[in-house]
């Protein structure tokens, strides 16, 4: 661990000489955006089968896109492991890291990262089978449950369990593969890890719809997008680029209907999308910055739907993702 | 002398025959099918136990394994319903229309796809001059030299990774993907390790000070680090130390990594060779006048090469699996071009994961199978003089 945080110490001094305090124009002269992903995290960051991204996270990457060019193809998508995600971004070798992070106190200070906001709220859950006839992860007492080893999922378990004054039997693996494998041919009742990735995980086993996933969220994962510290200007265009979407759903504006909407009376959408104003050029970037986002990524709920809601083979619930007026938590400052 | 009455009565009856006896089949016991197998697979306690062993162990083996890829396999579908077995009511096997409809991913990443072209394109270039030197009876073999290791290097950069000037988009690396990448770093891997691993073999074999020194730190140093060591520093402290605008591109530092890797076991290999070839031989060529790389070039490497054909092709064998260490830095060869595939949910059943990884075993088995039956050939080839 001492190890791990004197290299990220030396990251940080080399980061701050080579990553200039001037991304946003760095990333303009280079014309494309270098965007750090997961490439294999289902619903957040995978090519597909032409080989083209596809996510939650990498729809992240295209509204930055979208915003700074006018382009949702300028992105060149970088996959990093979670080992090398943080210094891959101090660097300089990636312009914003998109790639399913938990926002804590300790990567925000320490690690010399910002996190611009929250693009999917997460947190740790669990799938038990159908037959086995409990509604509560609170009925989980004498459960065995397969979990993944030295991850903070085994960590939350087991504080979970304590705090609850449950009986804990896990049943630990190497890889999240083998706990799957090992749940679904009965060795354990069952399997925990983040929410986001149980839907995922369900399609897989022999049959989905003999397993539930429970309504328990055991510990708060906020996922969102990072830059680095020391440029606010760039960490102001990566964080408008999310509420440019949170603020397109929450007036109704979607990529089918952007164009009639820029012709709307309503001052709000007026000034969102660039009618109004000049909002853009004080972000430094073009008037459209929000409509193209909007035309070519979609609004938050577009995003969300295509790669893991209703519109995937996810099917995840909105759940905390829903809109602060529908009944959630993702809630966007105003343009003005 | 004469001959008595009796004597001649004799001769008369002995028996001479005059032509030849017509060949009688061996004994039943030594020919046919049940020869073969006492012969061969029954000769001995020892053996008799081994040849019941191996074949309990492939009646074990080989029925699943048919039943999986064969008989019990889905071969039509357009999602992940025609691969589960709660949906099809039968026990399913491999997955392969899952395999089928990644198989333009597993070739080419994520390569452009109006840019795809060029990629076949490289393939048949390739495999023409794979052709052309390893087939010994094809025309004009003298060539084949040049067009393997100057014209196609070329021709395959400016193909692959662009060249604006004549109407060729540039394609950055971060987009080659699949078979093309497993292709490409061990073709550079194997193309460069064996004259960069003979002139380490000779550096180290060499009077001069300051040559063997080189060559002994070189080899010493990269064979005492692991693969993923040196793929894990290219591409995550590189960055940290070379402003980003010149940092190497990811795949080159990998590429990079890789050939000095097989250069390094290929020298050791070469020298081991070398050390076998009696000193007589070193002081004949220089006896008849012969100059140092003369003597290397005419007398000592080709008798060296060809005792080292066996490792030789046991360390290519190596690097061509080595390669899929790439996808550890991020590289999308295709193994992880396969492992990214496997957790589409469009396919996601319990059985993708398994055809995906049955994909990866058959394209990797085919390659070093080929690999070998063509050592075994040469080494053949070349042992004629000996059996003379």
């Amino acid at each position: 661990m001492k190890r791990i945080a004197s290299i990220l110490a030396l990251a940080v001094i080399f980061g701050a000489t080579s990553a200039s305090a001037q991304t946003l124009k760095t990333v303009k002269d280079r014309g494309i955006l270098h965007c750090g992903a997961h490439g294999s995290l289902a619903g957040f960051g995978l090519p597909d089968a032409q080989g083209k991204w596809a996510g939650l996270d990498v729809d992240m990457c295209r509204a930055v896109a979208a915003a700074v060019f006018g382009d949702d193809k300028k992105v060149k998508y970088v996959p990093l492991s979670a080992k090398d995600r943080f210094t891959a971004l101090q660097s300089g070798e990636v312009d914003v890291l998109a790639r399913n992070t938990t926002w804590t106190s300790s990567r925000d200070t320490q690690l010399g990262l910002n996190f611009t906001g929250v693009n999917y709220y997460d947190g740790q859950g669990f799938m038990v089978r159908k037959s086995l006839k409990v509604n509560s992860a609170l009925e989980l007492g004498e459960a065995s449950v397969c979990v993944q080893q030295g991850t903070t999922t085994e960590l939350n378990l087991a504080d979970y369990f304590r705090a609850n004054k449950m009986k804990l039997k896990t049943v630990t693996f190497a890889t999240s593969n083998e706990a799957l494998k090992a749940y679904d041919t009965g060795r354990c009742d069952a399997y925990t890890t983040d929410a986001s990735g149980l839907y995922s995980e369900r399609l897989r086993v022999a049959n989905s719809a003999d397993h539930i996933v429970l309504p328990e969220i055991i510990s708060k994962e906020p996922l969102g997008p990072a830059v680095r510290h020391g440029d606010d200007q760039w960490f102001d265009v990566v964080k408008w680029a999310l509420y440019a979407m949170l603020n397109a759903e929450e007036l109704g504006i979607t990529s089918a209907n952007v164009d009639e909407m820029a012709k709307s009376t309503n001052p709000d959408i007026k000034r969102l999308l660039g009618t109004e104003g000049n909002y853009g050029e004080q972000l430094g970037l073009p008037k459209d910055w929000a409509l193209n986002i909007i035309k070519q990524v979609g609004n938050y709920g577009e995003s969300f739907e295509r790669n893991v809601g209703s519109g995937s083979p996810l099917k995840i619930d909105r759940g905390l993702n829903k809109l602060w007026n529908k009944g959630g938590i993702q809630y966007a400052p105003p343009v003005r | 002398m004469t001959m008595s009455e009796g004597d001649l009565a004799v001769a008369q009856i002995r028996f001479i025959r005059r032509d030849e006896i017509e060949a009688q089949p061996p004994p039943a016991s030594l020919i046919g099918p049940l020869a073969w197998l006492r012969d061969n697979l029954l000769s001995s306690p020892f053996n008799i136990a081994m040849t019941v062993l191996i074949a309990l162990l492939l009646a074990w083996i080989i029925p699943g394994l048919l039943n999986f890829l064969l008989i019990d396999a889905v071969w039509t579908g357009v999602d992940r319903d025609a691969c589960r077995e709660v949906v099809q009511h039968r026990v399913i096997g491999a997955c392969w229309p899952f395999a089928w409809e990644r198989l333009a991913y597993f070739t080419y990443g994520s390569y452009p796809i109006p840019e795809r072209w060029r990629v076949d394109v490289f393939f048949a270039m390739l495999a023409v001059g794979v052709f052309w030197i390893l087939w010994l009876k094809a025309p004009r073999r003298d060539l084949a030299a040049y067009y393997f290791f100057i014209a196609l290097p070329v021709c395959s950069y400016i193909l692959l990774h662009g060249f604006e000037a004549i109407g060729l988009p540039l394609v950055d690396t971060v987009l080659w993907g699949g078979v093309l990448v497993t292709i490409v770093v061990s073709a550079v891997g194997i193309v460069v390790s064996l004259p960069l691993g003979i002139l380490l073999a000779l550096g180290r074999r060499s009077d001069m000070p300051t040559v063997k020194l080189f060559s002994v730190l070189f080899i010493e140093f990269v064979r005492g680090v692991p693969l993923v060591t040196v793929l894990f520093m290219a591409s995550v402290m590189l960055p940290l130390f070379v402003p980003e605008q010149y940092s190497p591109d990811k795949l080159l530092r990998a590429l990079i990594g890789i050939a000095m890797f097989a250069s390094a076991y290929m020298a050791e290999v070469v020298r081991a060779g070398l050390q076998a070839i009696p000193k007589g031989q070193f002081e004949g060529a220089m006896a008849v006048g012969l100059g140092y790389w003369q003597m290397m070039r005419l007398i000592v490497l080709p008798q060296a090469l060809k005792i080292t054909i066996p490792n030789i092709v046991n360390t290519y064998i190596g690097l061509f699996k080595d390669t899929t260490l790439v996808f550890i830095v991020g590289i999308f060869d295709l193994l992880h071009t396969i492992e990214v595939s496997r957790l589409d949910p469009k396919w996601a059943t319990p059985v993708t994961s398994t055809t995906g990884y049955a994909v990866a075993g058959i394209f990797y088995l085919t390659f070093c199978y080929a690999m070998s039956r063509y050592a075994r050939a040469t080494e053949a080839r070349l042992a004629k003089s000996e059996r003379r």
